[in-house]
């Protein structure tokens, strides 16, 4: 035992020193690399641990951070009924808005690929405009107006479906859809990019050969061929679809208001910001942020390892 | 003689009739009209809303408010664009230097990014040092979650710097971005070795390898990095870094504006039109070039 001890000291060191030198013929690496290194680490890494850290004290920046233990998170979910309805809200958009944009951007970018190439190049504008559009997303809030003016009450009462018009963005019950609407229509947004630049690159002689091996159609061929040989774009295109589907707060601010009617609209990311930066409670921000971080990154790691099993 | 010739000419037209006949395999002809129908209504639900926001901002204020309303404008006309350019020439900070604060933010943020990001990336693609694997893997890990989970430290550490209320609150931070990183060294990864070793020998030292072997070769990445970075940086409201008047930027006073009321209807509309041009300009104009890049944005593991 002591002999296998001693060896794996032994053993630990000599990597180490190994390490040690690689590390110093490598100087002219390190260097380049420094620049980012360092606002990486300031921007992105310590932020990270320091809202750990945070999370577990009270903190109000003005004096110093007290320590409070577990406290933060068991009166987040015990007792903040409004952080529970956050959590609510952003697990529906995001159960019916991430798969649903994946899929469809997954679907839109497979059919434009079949297009020749002067319309491919105008549909994937027109397809990815609405992600690059920055706010145009508020153009919805003059279709879904409550007053005489939004056109969707307009048509709905010279239909005769409605009465009186409905007040979309302040009756919860609309909300929430009228959200993932616009959700749904700008999710076409970076993965979509990579699924069509990947579907580019898929091998036609691989297609040809599936042909003679008899693949019959396109759904055939989509299963067999095309999607296993873009596992990594489907990853990546995963990883953008849930990192911005648990990020929902632009669009619920903007359209039903912050705070909103009954909190209706509320997601984990719009709590964060009423605790951070109207109440000043960064410690109890912080553990709203650590949730939200372990949520994506658990999320994340979990739909990666589902992906990785497509078409083997 | 003649027959000779119909035979070639036979053998010709046998040996090209299957290429231009050719379609791509596995494709039926019902299949694809279904499918050029489909994506058409599509596109059109997709642009419907933007062309209705390009249109409203050509309408005049009476047509604004038409009901049943029209989806392009009877009488075009540019004055919401000039009404808004009075409104804002009124203000106290004037509409330039709204203009000059985004366009500062966007440029230096979107060129030190670029440099920054294709410094760490050069090294992280081409050469394998102890800490480089764990390093970009601490970076795509970062892709994973977004700049919300960050913001309050973020916050405190950039007051502890003394940053707050300067352009370099938005802007330093934007040059960490992961994702540029992240497509730079997909990207580089397909750049052969041995050029570089062949400049090496040629007497290049690493930033001469960088700036004149690499950078050129990488020009489509350099694209997409602007694109998401102009992206991130144009429509940044940086609202809670930025708290002097005279250092707003363009997105915040827009913002205001559009919340003037039913009588700045017409120029809320052009708000929208001005702040969107840009991204979806450059977009037209680079598209060939990203989606070379995002050929190889795949993520292995």
């Amino acid at each position: 035992m002591k002999e296998m001890l001693t060896k794996y000291f032994k053993l630990k060191r000599h990597n180490i020193s190994v390490g040690w030198k690689k590390a110093k013929l490598s100087k002219m690496c390190y260097l380049f690399l420094l620049p980012y290194a360092v606002l990486f680490a300031m921007f992105f890494v310590y932020p990270v641990v320091a809202s750990i850290y945070f999370s577990f004290t009270y903190y109000n920046i003005l004096e110093a951070p007290r320590f409070l233990g577990l406290n933060n998170y068991i009166s987040l979910i015990l007792e903040d009924d409004i952080f529970l309805i956050g959590v609510k809200n952003t697990f529906m958009i995001a159960i019916i808005t991430g798969p649903l944009g994946y899929i469809l951007s997954f679907l839109f970018a497979w059919l434009i690929n079949e297009l020749p190439r002067m319309i491919r190049s105008v549909a994937v504008v027109i397809f990815y405009a609405p992600s690059l559009a920055g706010t145009c997303y508020t153009i919805f809030s003059i279709f879904f107006k409550g007053d005489q003016y939004g056109y969707v009450n307009a048509f709905l009462i010279e239909w005769g479906i409605v009465e009186q018009p409905i007040l979309f963005f302040i009756n919860p019950t609309y909300m929430l859809p009228i959200c993932m609407i616009v959700i749904i229509w700008m999710s076409m947004g970076t993965g979509f990019l990579s699924f069509v630049a990947g579907l580019q690159g898929v091998d036609p002689a691989q297609l040809e050969a599936g042909c003679i091996d008899g693949v019959k159609n396109r759904w055939q061929e989509l299963w067999y061929i095309t999607l296993p040989s873009m596992k990594p774009m489907l990853i990546f295109g995963a990883v953008m679809t849930i990192t911005s589907s648990f990020n929902v707060c632009d669009v619920t601010m903007a359209l039903c208001g912050y705070p909103s009617t009954d909190y209706a609209a509320r997601t984990i990311v719009t709590h964060l910001f009423d605790y951070g930066t109207s109440r000043f409670e960064m410690g109890y921000a912080c553990a709203i942020a650590t949730l939200l971080f372990l949520i994506m990154i658990v999320c994340n790691k979990a739909i990666q390892s589902l992906i990785r099993r497509v078409g083997t | 003689m003649s027959k000779d010739k119909k035979k070639k000419e036979a053998v010709v037209k046998e040996y090209h009739k299957p290429l231009i006949r050719r379609r791509k395999p596995n494709r039926s002809v019902g299949g694809d009209i279904a499918m050029y129908v489909f994506l058409a209504a599509v596109a059109f639900v997709m642009a419907f809303p933007i062309v209705f926001a390009v249109a409203n901002a050509l309408k005049p204020l009476d047509e604004l408010f038409k009901n049943p309303p029209r989806i392009l404008a009877l009488h075009p006309t540019l004055n919401n664009f000039s009404d808004l350019f009075v409104t804002m020439g009124k203000s106290w900070v004037t509409f330039t230097r709204y203009l000059f604060n985004t366009i500062f933010i966007t440029a230096v943020g979107t060129i030190g990014h670029l440099l920054i990001a294709s410094m760490g990336a050069f090294v992280l693609a081409k050469y394998e040092f102890p800490g480089s694997r764990g390093f970009f893997k601490l970076v795509t890990t970062a892709i994973m979650f977004t700049g919300y989970v960050t913001q309050i430290p973020n916050y405190i550490l950039l007051s502890k710097l003394g940053w707050i209320d300067t352009y370099w609150a938005v802007i330093i931070p934007a040059f960490a971005s992961p994702m540029g990183l992240f497509l730079m060294k997909q990207f580089m990864e397909g750049l052969p070795m041995s050029l570089v070793e062949a400049a090496k020998i040629d007497g290049a030292n690493e930033w001469k390898v960088f700036t004149n072997i690499v950078m050129p070769n990488v020009k489509p990445a350099w694209m997409t990095l602007i694109i998401f970075s102009v992206q991130g940086l144009w429509n940044n409201r940086a609202s809670n870094v930025i708290f002097s008047e005279e250092k707003k930027t363009l997105p915040f006073a827009m913002q205001q504006i559009q919340g003037g009321g039913i009588a700045r209807t017409g120029q809320g509309a052009a708000v929208l039109v001005v702040l969107m041009i840009v991204p979806i300009a450059l977009f037209v104009f680079s598209e060939t070039q990203i989606l070379e890049t995002m050929a190889s944005s795949g993520m292995k593991d």
